[in-house]
């Protein structure tokens, strides 16, 4: 863990399928701790973490993890790595105690040891009672449950989540989350979570990456990310929406359309005065001719600096 | 205050081993859940009863010369060990028991991902299964083989019929391995393409079936046993003839019979490097 260098280095690379790139000349550095890779479906996270993995070779770039080059030591990094795959993902015939063991053995640990850690890793992602279970009787949560376990069980320095609470209901869920968040800040093991469940990168990361067509839409600590969306309003009218929103944008004002028929305004620039933005918007509004019928600060969340970053409206 | 997992969870102070090892971990364990299976162990055991008939015949043929004269114990005999179909079927049942699932029971559990994340090689892992389908495969057709040899010698009480002949052991070792690891390359092939067992045990079976309803057509059609070599048994006889220094059962050359028989690994390795990845392969 006295790592110098950043756990994940990639530079220039470029990964294609047939004639799509899933990746495109793409740089990035993960930093130590909890890594959230965000993405709408197809952005290329988990051809990235897949590529990291050396299951697929890129055309062009390099990849590193903790400064050795995946192409010529993919070996040694998967013998630091713990990899929780999107889909299920399980050796036939086993429950999960042999499983998760079978698992540290062939990332090699001795034969007792893997046993014992099988047993403390399945207790530790609450799995203890059904470990002598067949895995293939487990239900969708379980499933989740295990494949972290057996990420888990050889005690890696990086660990890659893929949509780790895919399927889960929110009590596993929360529960899932929890135990990410325990790893990478109280356990000192660095962590990736590729989602594309805002809330959950939010809750266990503190940097994100968001890539989008695969490309890198914008990157850094998740604060300092939030912090860069300025001032935002929560704002609902009754009126000409698109002539509203079009007199906005020319003030220099960003919108973005929730599901929930509220719009978030983001005012740039240094604020004026105490309640200065707010009359901004009511006069922009009464000279659109639309009714405000409410409007309130908010934060900027992680969805804000999503959004952004992929040019959502 | 913290969580109560926090009390199970803690960095792992041991040594972890070199890698390079897992194939052995793979194998170690695949052979393990396989010798849980009772129809495996009835197999194996079944497929040592040529060897105990063997045993008997070279008894009476040492205490009772005479016999010698119907059942001679002589290199053909131990090359008849080899070829027999008792064995021959036999071997054919324990490699689709064993190795039908080996591949494609990972596959369809999408465990390739899972095995791939971890500190070995596509190759270590195929190694590993290989290891499996050889080991039973060799427990059934290689041992009795060497073994007999011996029970020759420790029956006669004597070597010398192998100083006699001196390239039995060599012969046996050659001619039974053959047998074994071409049938076990193409059989991890099968189980590499497709994620069905039942469907990896009927491909090999349509193979095997179909090579030899082939050659009796176009060995009818012909008039000649020189297209021997569209039959994977066939070859096996061909090879096997030429080891023990037999007269040839069928008119295809030697060389022919090697090279079909190299170029069914060859194309087994080209489809195990296709098909064995992290990520399904998609056209």
């Amino acid at each position: 863990m006295a790592d110098l260098q950043p756990p994940v280095l990639l530079e220039h690379v470029t990964v294609q399928y047939g004639k799509s790139a899933a990746l495109r000349d793409v740089s990035a550095v993960f930093p130590a701790g909890a890594v959230g890779l965000l993405g709408p479906n197809g952005a290329g996270k988990s051809t990235m973490l897949k590529s990291l993995l050396g299951f697929i070779a890129p055309e062009a770039g390099h990849l590193r993890v903790f400064g050795l080059d995946v192409a010529t030591e993919p070996l040694s990094i998967r013998a630091r790595l713990g990899y929780m795959p999107e889909t299920d993902g399980h050796v036939p015939g086993m429950n999960a105690v042999t499983f998760v063991a079978y698992c540290g053995e062939l990332a090699g640990l001795p034969r007792a040891d893997a046993m014992q850690r099988a047993h403390e890793v399945l207790y530790y992602v609450g799995l203890g009672e059904a470990r002598y279970r067949n895995v293939e009787t487990y239900s969708t949560g379980m499933k989740q449950r295990i494949k972290l376990a057996q990420a888990l069980v050889h005690d890696p320095d990086l660990l890659f989540l893929d949509e780790p609470t895919n399927g889960m209901d929110p009590n596993g869920r929360d529960e899932m989350l929890d135990l990410i968040r325990d790893l990478s800040h109280n356990k000192g093991i660095n962590v990736i979570v590729s989602s594309h469940l805002l809330p959950d990168v939010e809750y266990t990361c503190d940097h994100v990456i968001v890539l989008d067509k695969g490309r890198v839409a914008a990157s850094g600590p998740i604060e300092a990310l939030k912090g860069a969306a300025s001032r935002v309003y929560e704002l609902r009218i009754k009126g000409d929406l698109p002539a509203f929103i079009t007199r906005l944008q020319h003030e220099g004002m960003v919108c973005r359309e929730t599901d929930e028929d509220v719009m978030r305004v983001f005012v740039a620039g240094e604020p004026r005065d105490s309640g200065g933005d707010q009359q901004r918007i009511c006069t922009l509004a009464r000279e659109a001719g639309v009714q405000v019928r409410h409007l309130r600060p908010s934060v900027p969340t992680l969805e804000d600096v999503f959004a952004r970053a992929i040019g959502e409206p | 205050m913290s969580p109560v997992h926090d009390q199970s969870y803690a960095r792992y102070q041991g040594t972890r081993r070199p890698t390079g090892h897992a194939w052995a971990v793979i194998f170690k364990t695949g052979t393990r859940q396989l010798l849980g299976r009772r129809v495996l162990v009835a197999l194996l055991l079944l497929a040592w009863t040529p060897f105990l008939v063997r045993c008997v015949q070279i008894y009476f043929a040492i205490t009772t010369p005479q016999v010698t004269r119907i059942l001679p114990v002589d290199v053909a005999m131990f090359q008849r060990f080899i070829d027999n179909g008792f064995q021959g079927v036999l071997s054919f049942l324990i490699t689709i028991y064993v190795g039908a699932g080996l591949i494609a029971n990972d596959r369809r559990a999408r465990a390739l991902q899972v095995y791939l994340s971890k500190p070995l090689g596509r190759m270590e892992y195929i190694a590993g299964k290989l290891a499996i389908l050889l080991y039973f495969l060799g427990f059934a057709v290689i041992l009795p083989a060497l073994l007999l040899i011996v029970m020759q010698v420790i029956l006669s009480g004597s070597l010398s019929f192998v100083r006699a002949h001196p390239s039995i052991v060599p012969a046996v070792v050659l001619a039974s391995a053959i047998r074994v690891i071409v049938p076990a390359f193409a059989m991890l092939a099968l189980s590499a393409l497709s994620t069905s067992t039942r469907y990896v045990a009927v491909m090999y079976a349509g193979i095997l079936f179909f090579s030899e309803a082939m050659y009796g057509v176009l060995s009818f059609v012909t008039g000649s046993t020189g297209v021997a070599w569209v039959s994977l048994g066939a070859n096996f006889d061909v090879v096997s003839d030429a080891i023990f220094g037999q007269p040839p059962r069928y008119e295809t050359p030697v060389i022919v019979s090697v090279l079909v028989l190299a170029a069914i690994v060859v194309v087994a390795l080209s489809v195990l490097d296709r098909q064995v990845r992290g990520v399904e392969v998609v056209s």
